[in-house]
């Protein structure tokens, strides 16, 4: 039984057709199986193991380099305080002292309701912002105790419902179209799978 | 001061829609495009060569001689990097949020230039904001007819894809860049080859150009190399957009014309960085993004010329500029640099690998007062183990740039600001007040 939803697999293909080998496709479908689970599982990597042709410890050996894929289980809300030279120069550390007194856990743990799971952000590109902080990848800044106080309100009430996704979501666009200059060249009918489901045009590609 | 030069890539990031394809065509958008593809392929890398356009990445190449260099071959690809993550640099961010079409359209002329089919936006993952812009536009694109299996009915085709990225520094180098498109862990490539263009990604011949580089060229093209040229001096031309951040008034990105302003206009004009709260003084400011080595109130009349600022000994790099005020421990804000490429440092080389730590470990103790004078000179020789001599442009023994720039903080504190250093060991803690958040 796949973990993927059928949904998901069928979205999974399409993205593999937009990349001249399946392999290529690894980490949009790590943050596909993310924004399905909120955290990467062993089950889905497995799934994305046997739809890229390539072994779950592949996956896993590249998911855990990269630090936005989580192989454990994180909160409803992954809540990143920036601390890099600008924002600690705003004061984060002092902001950041406050989250983990205020949600009452350290960085790196989850709060025990799970709607929290704190962390420590290397430089999110927000300094014009300084101290920033993002949820579940959503910008907010610059903060002080109080606004932090008032951010997990709302997110606790679920008032940012619309501009904070579910973790794991990135972007709620999808592309409209495959890959139809390819299509064309290769004779095919534009934004057809199965035109790049037979590899590169050029069919050149090395291992 | 600032001059009358015209905003080439900001001109309607001010416009609350300015990331729909209804704004950018009702002003001027996919104009360039149009003009560039009826102009031969090389007539139009011939233009963006006489504009003499430096990469806008941080190494400051010019992007025309790396078009040249594309090996000829059946499949290349063209890649933007718009993974931007120097610390304090947040241009690229802005650009990619507030004019995504303007990126597809750079992007459309530097492929069109270049002969690529097949080209990718590798854009930051944490940026979901700017992923849903960048997808967005790009699927506007395909129905305006400004992509897909005829350009503007011009018979060019040409695809474009919008990559994630998945939260590692290091791939914004670009060899790493391309490790992590082929769905690998994000490694620097050993060089030679050195450059993408001979062996890049998916093995084949690749150029890799910055968002901000990208996001240039349909004006260059639109208004001609020459136009270009006419702002800015010597090999530093046209605007650019500098990130400026720490203790200013008015943090944010502001476009300049490259070489007529300088370091004191960006810090202390109104109507830029309209100077430091509270009145205090300078300390020192980084120029050029964390691996550029620091400048004092002395260098803050020199201008915002690539040239000038490598010739002063350090760079301008990313276009990121972070002031330090005299409340600034400088120890600490070393100490955070170094944290930094601890944390980042992808792990292949030793000298990165266990130096960043060890380098890190050194700062934090001297910040907090537990270090001893001699610790000074053990930080500097651990430097001196990942860039021999400590000297500017940095030696290397790694094989990407990232471990040599981890010095250039810890140098430059030893350099400038030996004697607080001295004060943390006497002391025996921090002679500075903590950085606080500004209430309200």
């Amino acid at each position: 039984m796949a973990h993927l939803s059928s949904d998901n697999r069928q979205m999974a293909e399409a993205l593999v057709a937009c990349y001249p080998k399946r392999r290529f496709a690894l980490l949009p479908l790590c943050h596909l199986a993310q924004a399905q689970d909120g955290w990467l599982t062993e089950e889905a990597m497995e799934d994305i193991a046997g739809l890229l042709g390539c072994t779950p410890a592949e996956v896993r050996g590249t998911a855990t380099f990269y630090d936005m894929l989580h192989t454990e289980p994180v909160g409803r809300h992954v809540v990143t305080v920036c601390t890099n030279i600008a924002c600690m120069l705003a004061g984060a550390y002092e902001l950041l002292d406050h989250a983990e007194a205020s949600l009452g856990i350290s960085v790196g743990q989850t709060t025990a309701d799970g709607e929290f799971t704190l962390e420590e952000a290397e430089c999110l590109a927000g300094c014009d912002n300084a101290p920033c902080v993002q949820v579940n990848h959503r910008f907010f800044g610059p903060l002080d105790p109080d606004g932090f106080d008032a951010l997990t309100e709302d997110l606790r009430s679920r008032r940012l419902a619309e501009t904070v996704p579910a973790h794991g979501i990135l972007s709620r666009i999808e592309r409209s179209v495959g890959l139809p200059a390819r299509a064309a060249r290769t004779g095919a009918e534009a934004g057809q799978q199965s035109v790049s489901a037979t590899g590169p045009a050029a069919g050149a590609v090395p291992e | 001061m600032t001059t009358q030069a015209p905003r080439i890539v900001t001109s309607r990031v001010g416009l609350p829609d300015s990331f729909t394809l209804e704004r950018y065509l009702a002003t001027g958008g996919y104009e360039g495009l149009r003009k560039a593809l009826s102009m031969a392929p090389a007539d139009v890398a011939a233009e963006v060569n006489k504009a003499s356009l430096l990469g806008r990445g941080g190494a400051g190449f010019p992007a025309g001689r790396k078009w040249s260099m594309l090996r000829k071959a059946t499949t290349t690809y063209l890649v933007v990097n718009g993974d931007e993550s120097e610390p304090a640099t947040f241009k690229d961010h802005m650009l990619i949020e507030r004019d995504p079409h303007q990126i597809i359209e750079g992007t459309a002329i530097a492929a069109y230039a270049t002969g690529v089919e097949l080209a990718f936006i590798y854009c930051r993952g944490e940026f979901a904001l700017g992923l849903e812009r960048l997808q967005q536009a790009c699927n506007e694109a395909y129905e305006h007819g400004a992509l897909g299996a005829e350009v503007l009915g011009s018979g060019y085709a040409l695809d474009i894809v919008i990559h994630p990225g998945a939260g590692a520094y290091i791939c914004g180098e670009e060899t790493a860049l391309l490790e992590s498109l082929e769905g690998k862990r994000g490694f620097p490539r050993i060089k030679p080859p050195f450059f993408p263009a001979a062996v890049g990604l998916y093995g084949e011949p690749t150029v890799v150009n910055n968002v901000e580089t990208v996001s240039n060229l349909p004006w260059i093209i639109a208004h001609g190399g020459d136009g270009f040229t006419a702002l800015g001096e010597g090999s530093s031309t046209g605007t650019r957009l500098f990130a400026l951040s720490g203790r200013v008034e008015h943090p944010g990105w502001f476009e300049i014309e490259m070489s007529k302003t300088t370091f004191r206009d960006l810090i202390y004009d109104p109507s830029l960085g309209g100077g430091i709260p509270g009145g205090k003084n300078l300390r020192a400011f980084i120029p050029g993004g964390v691996s550029a080595p620091w400048f004092g109130p002395d260098q803050l009349d020199l201008g915002l010329n690539q040239d000038a600022v490598g010739q002063a000994g350090s760079m301008l790099g990313s276009g990121s500029v972070v002031v330090m005020d005299s409340d600034t421990c400088p120890v600490r804000a070393a100490w955070r640099i170094a944290r930094f490429f601890y944390r980042e440092s992808c792990g292949q080389c030793t000298p990165c690998r266990e130096g960043s730590g060890w380098i890190e470990k050194i700062m934090h103790r001297l910040e907090q007062g537990l270090g001893r004078e001699e610790d000074i000179d053990l930080v500097l020789d651990a430097c001196d183990n990942l860039s021999p001599g400590l000297a500017w442009p940095p030696k290397q023994t790694t094989i990407c740039v990232f471990g040599p720039s981890i010095p250039s903080a810890i140098v430059s504190v030893a350099k400038m600001f030996r004697d607080e250093l001295l004060v943390h060991v006497k002391e025996g803690s921090c002679p500075f007040p903590p950085d606080t958040v500004r209430r309200g």
